[in-house]
Order: C-alpha cells, then sequence, then structure tokens
C-alpha cells in the first residue's frame, strides 16, 4: 500500500513534526506492507532531502510551489490530490498545522477520500480500518472507522517519536497531471513571524494566568522561558485584558498545544483553559490556592506566591543547565 | 453581499462529556447546548460589518444542520441580530455530510461569502468550512483573525504557522475564522428575543448524501495520577524532579 506524506519546510530544514509524521508513515508502511512517498514543494536542499530517507522515506517527489510566493488552500489541495493518484497512494498523511488543516479536508473531497484529524496513534484494525482520535477538545476518545479506499489522516501533536530506519531514497521531480487553479487573491501584506520559539511546536511552554496581576509582570515568565527555551502562552482572561497578543491564548477558544512540558502560573485550571493543554506529557501547577482545578492535572505543583517562586525556579533552572 | 454564518450547536464548554452506557454516543442528559464559540464570534463580526458605513452587506442568515432540538439554539442568532435562518433536518454522521448538506443551499440562495469556525467543539472535525468551499469550487481561505468588507472588496487578515498576511479577496469565498475577528459575543436583548420570533427559520429536508466515516465507540480519559507538591522553598528538588523523574529537562 502506498503511502503518501506531505513534508513541509519553513525556511531549509524539515521541522521535528514532519520527521515524526515520516516515522508514523514508515511504522503504518511496515503494518500495511507499502513505501512512503513524501512530496516536498519549493526548492529544497538536497541535503535536507536526504534526511527523510533517514526516517523510512523511500521516495521523495519534488515540485515548485504550486501558487508562487502566495499560499492558496485551492491550488495546494490539487497538487497533493494529483501526487496521492500519481502514487496510488491508499493514505494520505499530514502533520498538524494551519496549512495541513487548510488543505487537507479539500484534498479530501477532490480524492473522495475519508479524512479524520487528530489521529492519536496507529490503526487499530485495517479492515474495517479504525484509528483513535481526539474529541470534545480534549476531553474524550473516540474510536472512529473510515469506509473509502483512500484515507486522508492528520497526525495529533506528540503522539508519534521521531525514529530512524534508514532506507534508500529516490527522489525525482514531480509534476501535477492537472492543471493548478491560479489564486484569485492578492496578498498586500505579510508579516513574519522571527525570533521567538513557535508556541504551536515548543517542547516546553510557560503560561500564565490573571493571577499574574499584569502585563509589567511576565518578565517574571520571559525569564523563566529564557531559561528553559521555552515558548510562552496564557490563558483567555490575558488576552481579553491585553495584557499579551491573542495568538499566546490555550484553550477550548484559543490554540491546543501539546509540549512535553506546560507550566501553569496563577492560572486556576478551568475547564475550557485544560481542553487546550491536556494532552501535554507534563503539568506543572505554581498556584497560591491549593484548592485551584489545576492541581487536578498536574504531575508536579507548587503551592506558594508565584512572585517568590518564579525568579527562584529560574534561577534553579539555569543552575541546571550550566552544569 | 449576502452572507451565511454555519453554525454548529455544541454542549456549553463547562460540560464534563460523558457517553451512554455502551458508549457508543454522547449522553446528552443534562446538557446545556450552545452555539459552537467560533461561530458566535464569526456571527458577531458579521454583524459588525453590517453596521459599518459602506459594507453593503445587505443580508445575514445562518444555517445549521442538526435536528429540531437545536432549535432554542438557533433561535438565539436571529435574537442577536440575524435575519434569517435556516435548518437542514438531519443529524450529520460527518463533516463531509454537514458540508454537502449545505452546499446545496448556498447554490441555491447565491451566497456570495459563508463564514465558518475553524473547529467545532464537539467532535472537533476542522473540515466543514474547507469541504464547502471545495464543493462548491471556492476559493477559501482559513485561520482567519480580522475581516472587513467593503462593497464586493473582502479584506482579511490570515495567520499561518510561520507568517500572517493581509489578503484582499474577491467574493464568492469561504472564511474559516479563528480568534480575534470579534471580541465578545452579543447578548440578546428582549426586543431581539421578541423581533426574533417574527424571523423565518426555515426547515429544510437533507439531500442524499453517503457519510465516509463514522464513530464507533468513545472514551474518557484514563484519570491522572495525583499530583506531587513540592515545597515552594524547594524549587530545586521540582528541577531534580523534572530532569531526573520526568525526564523532560
Ligand atoms: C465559552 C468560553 C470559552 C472559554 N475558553 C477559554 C480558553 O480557551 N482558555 C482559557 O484559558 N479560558 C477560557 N475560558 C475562560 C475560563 O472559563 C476561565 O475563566 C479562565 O481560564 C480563567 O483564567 P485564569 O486561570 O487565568 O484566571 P482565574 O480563574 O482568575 O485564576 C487565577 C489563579 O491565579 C491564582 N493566583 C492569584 N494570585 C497568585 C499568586 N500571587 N501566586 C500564585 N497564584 C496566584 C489564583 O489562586 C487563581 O487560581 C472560556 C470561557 C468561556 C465561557
Ligand atoms: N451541523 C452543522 N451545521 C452547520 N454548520 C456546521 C455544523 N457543524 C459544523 N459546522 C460549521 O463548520 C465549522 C467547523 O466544524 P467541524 O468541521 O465540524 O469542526 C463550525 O465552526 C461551523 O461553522
Amino acid at each position: 500500500m502506498s503511502i503518501l506524506i506531505y513534508a513541509y519546510q519553513y525556511g531549509e530544514k524539515f521541522p521535528k513534526p514532519v520527521l515524526e509524521l515520516a516515522s508514523y508513515a514508515s511504522a503504518l508502511a511496515e503494518q500495511t506492507g507499502g513505501t512512503v512517498t513524501a512530496i516536498v514543494t519549493g526548492n529544497p536542499r538536497e541535503s535536507d532531502l536526504e534526511m527523510l530517507g533517514q526516517y523510512g522515506v523511500s521516495k521523495i517527489w519534488v515540485t515548485p510551489e504550486p501558487a508562487g510566493p502566495s499560499f492558496d488552500n485551492r491550488a495546494y489541495a490539487a497538487l497533493l490530490a494529483s501526487a496521492a493518484e500519481g502514487c496510488g497512494a491508499s493514505f494520505v498523511l499530514l502533520a498538524d498545522n494551519a496549512i495541513s488543516r487548510a488543505v487537507a479536508p479539500r484534498m479530501a473531497v477532490r480524492l473522495k477520500a475519508g479524512y479524520i484529524s487528530g489521529v492519536a496513534g496507529l490503526p487499530l484494525h485495517m479492515d474495517p480500518f479504525t484509528v483513535k482520535r481526539s474529541v470534545f477538545t480534549g476531553k474524550a476518545s473516540a474510536y472512529a472507522e473510515i469506509l473509502t479506499p483512500v484515507k486522508v489522516l492528520i497526525l495529533a501533536r506528540n503522539t508519534w517519536q521521531t525514529i530512524e530506519n534508514p532506507v534508500t531514497c529516490l527522489i525525482e521531480k514531480f509534476t501535477p497531471a492537472v492543471s493548478l487553479p491560479a489564486p484569485d487573491f492578492e496578498v498586500v501584506k505579510v508579516m513574519e513571524q522571527t525570533g521567538t520559539i513557535r508556541l504551536q511546536d515548543a517542547e516546553v511552554v510557560v503560561s500564565g494566568g490573571r493571577g499574574m496581576k499584569s502585563a509589567d509582570n511576565w518578565k517574571l515568565l520571559e525569564d523563566l522561558a529564557g531559561a528553559l527555551g521555552a515558548a510562552l502562552a496564557c490563558s483567555r482572561p490575558v488576552t481579553d485584558e491585553g495584557w499579551r497578543p491573542h495568538q499566546e491564548h490555550v484553550g477550548q477558544t484559543g490554540k491546543v498545544i501539546a509540549p512535553n512540558l506546560y507550566i501553569a502560573c496563577g492560572i486556576s485550571g478551568a475547564i475550557q483553559h485544560i481542553g487546550g493543554i491536556s494532552s501535554s506529557r507534563v503539568i506543572i501547577a505554581i498556584n497560591k490556592d491549593p484548592e485551584a482545578p489545576i492541581f487536578q492535572f498536574a504531575r508536579f505543583g507548587i503551592i506558594g506566591d508565584l512572585f517568590q517562586v518564579l525568579p527562584a525556579l529560574t534561577q534553579a533552572v539555569k543552575k541546571l543547565k550550566s552544569e | 453581499m449576502k452572507i451565511l454564518v454555519c453554525i454548529s450547536v455544541v454542549p456549553d464548554t463547562t460540560t464534563h462529556i460523558r457517553f451512554t452506557d455502551k458508549m457508543d454516543a454522547l449522553d446528552t442528559s443534562g446538557i446545556q447546548w450552545i452555539i459552537n464559540p467560533w461561530d458566535e464570534l464569526a456571527l458577531t463580526r458579521a454583524l459588525e460589518i453590517r453596521e459599518q458605513p459602506g459594507s453593503g452587506v445587505t443580508q445575514i442568515s445562518v444555517i445549521h444542520v442538526g435536528m429540531k432540538d437545536t432549535e432554542p439554539v438557533i433561535q438565539k442568532t436571529l435574537a442577536v441580530g440575524a435575519d434569517s435562518a435556516c435548518r437542514i433536518n438531519h443529524a450529520p454522521a460527518d463533516s463531509l455530510e454537514t458540508a454537502s448538506q449545505i452546499a446545496e443551499i448556498v447554490r441555491k440562495e447565491l451566497f456570495d461569502l459563508v463564514m465558518t469556525g475553524h473547529d467545532s467543539a464537539d467532535y472537533n472535525g476542522s473540515a466543514v468550512g474547507e469541504m464547502l468551499a471545495e464543493l462548491l469550487g471556492w476559493a477559501s481561505f482559513s485561520s482567519i483573525s480580522s475581516l472587513s468588507v467593503a462593497g464586493s472588496v473582502i479584506t482579511l487578515e490570515r495567520e499561518g504557522d510561520i507568517r500572517s498576511e493581509t489578503i484582499i479577496a474577491k467574493a464568492p469565498c469561504v472564511v474559516t475564522i479563528q480568534k480575534g475577528i470579534a471580541k465578545d459575543p452579543r447578548i440578546p436583548s428582549l426586543r431581539g428575543i421578541m423581533t426574533a420570533r417574527s424571523k423565518p427559520l426555515t426547515v429544510v429536508e437533507p439531500v442524499k448524501c453517503v457519510p465516509l466515516t463514522r464513530f464507533l465507540r468513545f472514551e474518557n480519559p484514563a484519570p491522572r495520577s495525583q499530583c506531587r507538591m513540592v515545597d515552594a522553598s524547594n524549587v530545586e528538588e521540582l528541577v531534580n524532579l523534572l530532569r531526573n523523574e520526568a525526564n523532560v529537562l
């Protein structure tokens, strides 16, 4: 069975979610007796492409950006659908990010394929095809069946590790069999996010709630995040107050994240907040209220005043990292 | 311009999710139903746009695919200012079914702009908007955090993974909205509630469509192990636990 993965790049190297996706795909290939093809757009470097071969990808198709510099859902969906047909894919797998969520459902319609996002782990059965996925914003899981021969899956964050599995990898040019629609919109301004660690890819996240009291106190969290190499996040009231930009809001109505370590400072642990962080591997809560619900979800907790705990914790982390 | 806002009806965000004894369906007893928070924000923004001079918005309709018991929630959209509502009388099994039903209505009623949330807080398909656009052959824009309309010009802000962009788009198109699009949802006024009763809520029978996926059974998360407390004066211990026991540092 042929498996197609979409290997995106920001800049040059493949980000970790792509390597996790490749590792997942090669595990699935092993289960189904198939091979993994990756489609890559733009002008990747040969040495970066070879990296995919380390994770079980046996063929790479390189193709120009489908809509020039602007990202067009329609053109991408047509391109990926054409690649899926071109390699006779039974599975098209994507990592969980904004591009995938924009493109995968459109592509699934083109391929008349069943589509499932939030996939957690390898299929339970192949026939009928059954996978586990998360539902109710992390409050529950479901076993879902796909009834079509072609299946489009978005792998949930942090469900799969990168596993080295070197294979010989063939690199080819790919030309879609259909003409791609030209974008009929205009991008008039682009703002690149630079410097900071992207919240959704971060391994460690330091997060603040209303207990931080004011925007000025964020210095304490920035220091801790700096020491840990972490991204910053916050609860909803914090963005409602304008203390932090809304991109940092996590929870049911914000971003859903799944870092290795989530440090909640002055956050009570409302169910809407937990929805966005419950897939984190380890949660730490720092709160002065021993009854705060966040402690029911945390693996480690400190009951205390964050204005004292945070500077001490930052020092302790710095000390450890310098050893 | 005619705007259509797609409304999903979901359990209140504070709901503890429980399933029936056979674990094959949501236990709906005691659930308070609400407009999916993203859809509520989409509707709020549509209403704001119409109030701006020169927007050229002539109609704001809402659509929902679901059974009769959701009507009180749909009434709320009329009470805050939507002009008309359509309910397609069907319990959809997957996102494609929902999108296919909505596509039928959009084709007939010639909307210019369709707004959906980026995710429905129930089954988190995260798919209806994009599927609908593909079925209609329209352009689509996702992760939209700002939207304005002047005549036929639609200005959008799209937040991607590494950059955000300002886009000028043409109707017709589908936009999938996320946080930032509007601040607080509107609360129905008494007068709004009264006038809502005289606004049209049309019920349409579904077209034939076969779902491509289905849910077999559900599961609640395994209970978390107890939180291990560390003394506030001993943060070094916490750091040690993180490195040596949890292996996250
Ligand atoms: C439809 C809907 C959607 C929502 N979506 C989200 C969402 O996506 N994300 C989200 O976060 N919320 C969401 N909420 C809001 C949610 O219900 C809570 O109100 C919110 O999460 C509370 O934020 P908080 O924990 O920062 O503040 P609070 O609940 O006020 O908690 C502050 C905490 O700080 C502690 N504290 C205070 N001072 C100190 C100190 N000096 N040292 C240590 N601890 C201290 C207090 O003990 C308290 O536990 C939503 C609500 C609704 C109705
Ligand atoms: N039953 C429904 N009726 C109308 N619109 C829906 C329905 N389900 C989902 N939607 C719309 O599609 C968006 C994404 O939902 P989903 O793809 O189910 O996560 C929601 O925010 C709604 O705007």
